[in-house]
């Protein structure tokens, strides 16, 4: 009786990454046929090479950042300050790897805590002050890289320490550091959600409020969870961009990724409304993402018109998530109630 | 002049199904000029449909309607209204932050050369305004006024477009009595103009008070129309529930013999407790091992006093006891840790998660007096959700299902899971077995019975007269929002519940 | 406590405040503060953005959004750069089809938001996207204009000369021109108290018979065309079109929008307040220049911190008018 039921579950978990893993094999179809050694992978010095490891490796910035960004869409909020502070965290990091006599890992706790800070500068204005969502993050989103400039002092900062360059240059396991560490994240995330209560609430909250509130789910607490946790996913990736080019950039670290994470959450199968998130889709998401601008890059296409393609998604995903749309098309996905 | 005897209104035979339910069937529905005809029922009796269809907010199956004489086919709410039908809704439906002259004349502002002439709506706002006697600053925005305020405003826009029949639904929900006088004064001066005024209510005092006939509808059909001055109270009341007084069974209550025997100390005690505009203060006990019944009819407060007892709403006056202490619930959380439960009536806002399976809507509550790091594991919650699948007969696919895919009746049954597995002290269940078949209503009395012999505490709030008389050792009955009477033992049966609604013991 | 007599010019009363406590404290601070140069650039300087603002002005006051703005205005500067340079069209055939552009581009938005349902936040998004790659592929990289009407008739004759050295440029013509347009649609057409309407309480706007799809749908249009028409008035600023610029100009916009005292749900504010707002905009940016130490950065934050306090203000007046409204849904 009971591994039948179990099964029910995982199959539904399968079922539901159907579709952003189509997307991203058919985009990897089209590449193998038509772009030359896009498949290639080789072992040098013990580490893997390729473009595949290339869309990993860049990708895993996205991967990151739509691992907090799935939580507070599930929640039915949206978090558009990611950019920002990843851009903050990379200054903090910067600026305290070089002043004398400062351990390394107080530079990383350093970075991390000032994350979480902003992520709950974001739960606050949407918890206590009920400010919506999108204008509260928006806030952070406006006057983050100001303060981010305000810790570097207007400059860019560079940096040479073994330590913090590892972070998104060195290798662990023969793969990326910035890899390992994103699916590092995405393990702990999945724990967190599913091992623990966490993941029920924040599905429960975002699909009824008053429902959930109505049964002794402590929404306002779960709110405000998912942005300190977004904030820390955001600093952890704001470590690996600046640890990426060495050097803190507040005016371009993170630039536009909250809207690729947004996306990323979305292809993955997550609804804007809020409600069942998933994690595993998220990522497949940021691959496909990932994958998307690799693919246009390797054919010669401009990177600023890569966005063209990023508006078609979003509007695609959101018309076949659109209940008028397919009510429109004659499709009926769910079953009426009686 | 002679006396023109065409009713202003007229409905004949009119059906309306959505899929699944028949909503109406060859109703008729007359309205005569110069009338306040009241129409009422319980749920499920079809008036908001019958609104709707009449205001073109859904088309109709069959039927025919005559406005004046003449056949109309509304097909919108502005059809209507052009036809001559405006309808004030309980909701107001105005906008808040505009002024009260651009409320009423939105939409159809005087202009000139595409530009709206302001002071030209000034006046027809206050034209409009004097209609229905008030006079007030029409620049304000409609929110720096009260709810009765706004609700004038709503009439006076209605008004505003040469309306002949006028429909209220549920007007007066939200106002005092001081208001509720108002609003009648003008109701009575818009009847002397000859107006036909259709008033949608479930206060009994205020349907005697205003209308000069009454159309009862049950279950979609027609019960009967009646004038207002014939029908005594008992007899409304009979047609609404649908009993009989004559036939009805002299069925005394079991439960309420016991009732002597099972009194230990109270668990909850109400003490004046109320609410502005949810429920007048009343007292209440209930103790262990009890079933106390809330009855009344739809709209008299009972919901109302489920939320506040379960913290939902706050209350203003009074006090509530539990073992003896003082308490005060400011969220439903606090009731939750004090061992209280709820099913709710409104499920659909307030109880289920739809896109959330039947597994981890039954556990939900469980899982959250527990806490986010005591998890139940996934074996235990299987085995929780199993267990009530097969005690309340759950008809689902599986644990797994959705439970927005369910029936409506068995989405209920996994609500009641959801509190029962919290093993509360006290149970407030708001109409139960709404929706569930005739085998499982039974089932469900029975572990009702069999958890108020453990010792559970339970409140029992239904519109099925015969539930509460069954299962209940004492009744609570409500009436417009007050308490109106409690009875035990020997005076729990069907008739006497609904004299004691009606409020009037013999005639009229 | 009902809503006292003219709280809704409460939020425009703390802009105006806000404008002239920051003049004052520039004319006090700084010596050449109080001239008229000054004055005459914060309209010149800001007119793009004070045009796109009122587009944006509109679409907020339904209670929608629309991200597209900044990616619009330089999408239209480069098809305009592209159109009478490259591609040798005639400056007066080149401008009304850029606009027309403009407007077919916000009124493809409105009907993905009315038809579909689809959120204006996302769809205005796919938009910004979508405009911004436009762009480079009508041209990867700034373009600079030589068409003699825009050297010669923009710049110099449609100038006004006030004093020997300055001069009211046609730019800031063209904004107070705009701005006093939209106040007409915003206060005295129907269609703009339908956006009121739409803005305040939409499902009771339809009840109330009112047409919402054609108010969206027209309403998104006007904000494209108001994208579009600041795009061009950025190329009559800066002589070129640039596919790169404005990023992040509908923050901007939106923040002057906020701190012109215009709830962001939608439903209340004013035209003038928007006005101001951008004045506020500029006026920063003047004080942050003259100061000359501080980094243009310190503009960010100042601006983040005045939008937080003018939403903190909207809330801080609703909870306190508690306005009028009776049901109650459970806490947290």
């Amino acid at each position: 009786m009971q591994p039948d039921r179990l099964q029910e579950r995982k199959t539904r978990w399968w079922f539901s990454l159907v579709w952003p893993v189509a997307a991203l094999v058919l985009l990897l179809l089209f590449n193998l046929v038509f772009t030359q050694g896009f498949f290639h992978v080789e072992v040098r010095d013990g580490y893997l090479y390729g473009t595949l490891i290339d869309i990993l490796n860049h990708g895993s910035m996205v991967i990151l950042l739509s691992l907090g960004m799935a939580l507070v869409i599930a929640t039915g909020g949206v978090d558009l300050s990611v950019g920002a502070v990843m851009a903050i965290a990379g200054a903090v990091a910067a600026q305290l790897i070089n002043m004398p006599n400062v351990p390394f890992a107080l530079v990383i706790a350093g970075a991390i805590a000032v994350a979480i800070v902003c992520g709950c500068w974001n739960g606050l204005l949407v918890t206590i002050f009920k400010i919506q969502p999108i204008v509260a993050t928006l806030i952070l989103m406006v006057a983050g890289r100001g303060v981010a400039q305000l810790i570097t002092g207007g400059q860019i900062i560079t940096f040479t320490h073994p330590g913090l360059t590892y972070l998104g240059n060195g290798h662990c396991l023969g793969l990326p550091f910035p890899i390992v560490l994103a699916l590092g994240m995405l393990g702990i995330t999945v724990l967190l959600t599913r091992k623990t209560a966490l993941g029920l609430f924040i599905e429960s909250v975002g699909d009824n409020h008053i429902a959930s509130a109505c049964s002794g789910v402590d929404a306002r607490s779960i709110k405000f969870l998912v942005y300190l946790f977004s904030g820390l996913c955001a600093g952890l990736a704001g470590l690996v961009a600046a640890s990426n080019i060495k050097c803190a950039d507040a005016n371009h670290a993170g630039l536009f990724l909250e809207l690729d994470a947004i996306l990323a959450v979305v292809v993955g199968g997550t609804s804007l409304t809020g409600g069942r998130f998933y994690l595993v889709g998220a990522v497949v998401g940021a691959l496909f993402i990932q994958t998307l601008t690799t693919t246009m890059y390797m054919r010669n296409v401009s990177a600023d018109v890569a966005p063209v393609p990023k508006a078609l998604a979003i509007i695609v995903v959101c018309l076949m998530q659109s209940p008028a749309f397919r009510q429109r098309l004659g499709w009926s996905w769910k079953r009426k109630p009686a | 002049m002679g006396i023109d005897t065409t009713p202003l209104l007229e409905i004949r035979k009119l059906s309306k199904s959505f899929p699944g339910v028949k909503a109406l069937q060859e109703v008729d529905f007359i309205v005569r000029r110069g009338e306040v005809h009241a129409l009422m029922g319980e749920n499920g009796a079809g008036k908001s449909t019958l609104i709707k269809v009449l205001t073109g907010v859904y088309p109709r199956d069959e039927g025919m309607f005559r406005l004046d004489g003449a056949e109309i086919h509304p097909h919108s709410p502005k059809e209507a209204e052009w036809m001559g039908i405006s309808t004030v809704y309980q909701e107001v439906n105005l906008i808040p932050q505009l002024s009260v002259a651009e409320n009423i004349c939105l939409g159809r502002q005087p202009s000139r050369f595409g530009l709206v002439r302001w002071r030209a709506v000034a006046e027809r706002a206050k034209a409009a305004l004097a209609r229905v006697d008030l006079k007030i600053d029409v620049a304000q925005p409609l929110a720096s006024y009260s709810i009765a305020i706004q609700q004038l405003t709503a009439l006076a826009r209605a008004l505003d477009v040469s309306a002949k029949l006028l429909i209220l639904d549920e007007p007066t929900s939200s106002l005092d009595e001081k208001e509720v006088e108002e609003l009648f004064k003008v109701i009575r001066k818009l009847r002397a103009q000859g107006m036909g005024v259709v008033i949608v209510t479930h206060f009994l005092e205020q349907v005697y008070a205003i209308s000069d006939r009454i159309t009862v509808l049950r279950d979609g059909r027609l019960v009967g129309e009646y004038e207002t001055a014939k029908l005594p109270r008992v007899e409304l009341v009979s047609r609404m529930i649908g009993k009989e007084l004559a036939r009805m069974q002299k069925v005394q209550s079991e439960a309420g013999k016991e009732a002597a025997a099972a009194q230990g100390p109270p668990l909850l005690e109400l003490r004046q407790f109320g609410r502005p505009g949810s429920i007048a203060p009343m007292d209440m006990t209930i103790a262990k091992g009890e079933i106390v019944g809330l009855a009344g009819l739809l709209g008299s407060g009972r919901t109302e006093t489920a939320r506040l007892i379960f913290g939902v709403d706050a209350a203003k006056s009074g006090e509530m006891r539990v073992d003896g202490k003082r308490v005060v619930f400011k969220s439903p959380r606090q009731a939750i840790r004090e061992g209280f439960a709820f099913t709710p009536e409104n499920r659909k806002v307030e109880g289920i998660i739809p896109h959330l399976s039947v597994r981890e809507n039954i556990v939900l509550a469980l899982q959250a007096r527990q806490g986010v790091m005591r998890t139940l594991s996934a074996r235990q919650q299987l085995q929780i959700a199993e267990e009530f699948i097969r005690l309340l007969g759950i008809s689902t696919p599986g644990p797994e299902q959705p439970v927005m895919n369910l029936s409506g009746g068995n989405q209920q049954k996994v609500l009641l899971a959801r509190w029962l597995v919290t093993q509360p002290r006290l149970l407030i269940l708001d109409e139960p077995t709404r929706g569930i078949d005739v085998g499982a209503k039974a089932e469900i009395e029975k572990l009702i019975q069999s958890l108020r012999a453990k010792g559970m505490a339970i409140l029992f709030i239904s519109s099925e007269l015969e539930e509460v008389v069954r299962d209940c050792q004492r009744v609570i009955v409500l009436r417009d929002r007050a308490k109106a009477g409690e009875l035990t033992g020997n005076q729990i049966n069907e008739e006497t519940i609904m004299h004691t609604i009606a409020g009037h013991s013999h005639a009229a | 406590m009902r809503q006292r007599f003219g709280s809704k010019y409460i939020p425009l009363l703390a802009t105006a405040f806000v404008m002239l406590a920051l003049y004052t404290a520039g004319c006090g601070l700084y010596r050449n503060f109080f001239s008229l140069r000054v004055a005459v650039n914060l309209f010149g300087d800001n007119a793009f953005l004070g045009i796109a603002a009122v587009g944006a002005t509109f679409v907020i006051l339904s209670g929608g959004i629309d991200l597209s703005v900044g990616s619009v205005v330089a999408f239209t500067s480069i098809l305009i750069a592209a159109m009478t340079g490259k591609w040798g069209l005639d400056p007066w055939l080149a401008m009304p089809l850029a606009l027309l552009i403009g407007a077919a581009f916000g009124a493809g938005m409105g009907c993905l938001i009315q038809w579909f349902e689809l959120p204006p936040f996302l769809v205005t998004l796919a938009g910004m996207f979508l405009a911004r790659g436009l762009g480079f592929i009508v041209h990867p990289q700034a373009l600079g204009i030589r068409h003699a009407f825009f050297l010669h008739l923009i710049n110099e004759d449609l100038s006004l000369p006030l004093n020997a050295k300055v001069s009211w440029p046609f730019t800031a013509t063209c904004y107070v021109l705009i701005f006093l347009l939209a106040m007409v649609v915003a206060h005295y057409t129907k269609f703009g108290r339908y956006i009121y309407a739409l803005g305040g309480d939409e499902p009771s706007a339809r009840l109330m018979g009112l047409p919402v799809a054609r108010t969206k749908i027209l309403l998104y249009t006007m904000s494209g065309f108001c994208s579009a028409l600041a795009g061009l008035v950025y190329t009559f600023y800066t002589q070129s079109g640039n596919p790169a610029s404005c990023v992040g100009l509908e923050l901007d916009a939106i923040a002057a929008v906020v701190i012109g005292g215009t709830l962001l749900s939608g439903g209340a504010g004013f035209m003038a307040g928007t006005l101001m707002g951008v004045l506020i905009l500029g006026l920063i940016q003047t004080l942050i220049t003259f100061q000359g130490n501080l980094n243009t950065w310190w503009t960010r934050i100042v601006v983040g911190l005045l939008v937080l306090l003018f939403i903190l203000l909207q809330n801080l007046i609703a909870l306190a008018t508690g306005r009028g409204r009776g049901s109650k849904a459970v806490g947290n």
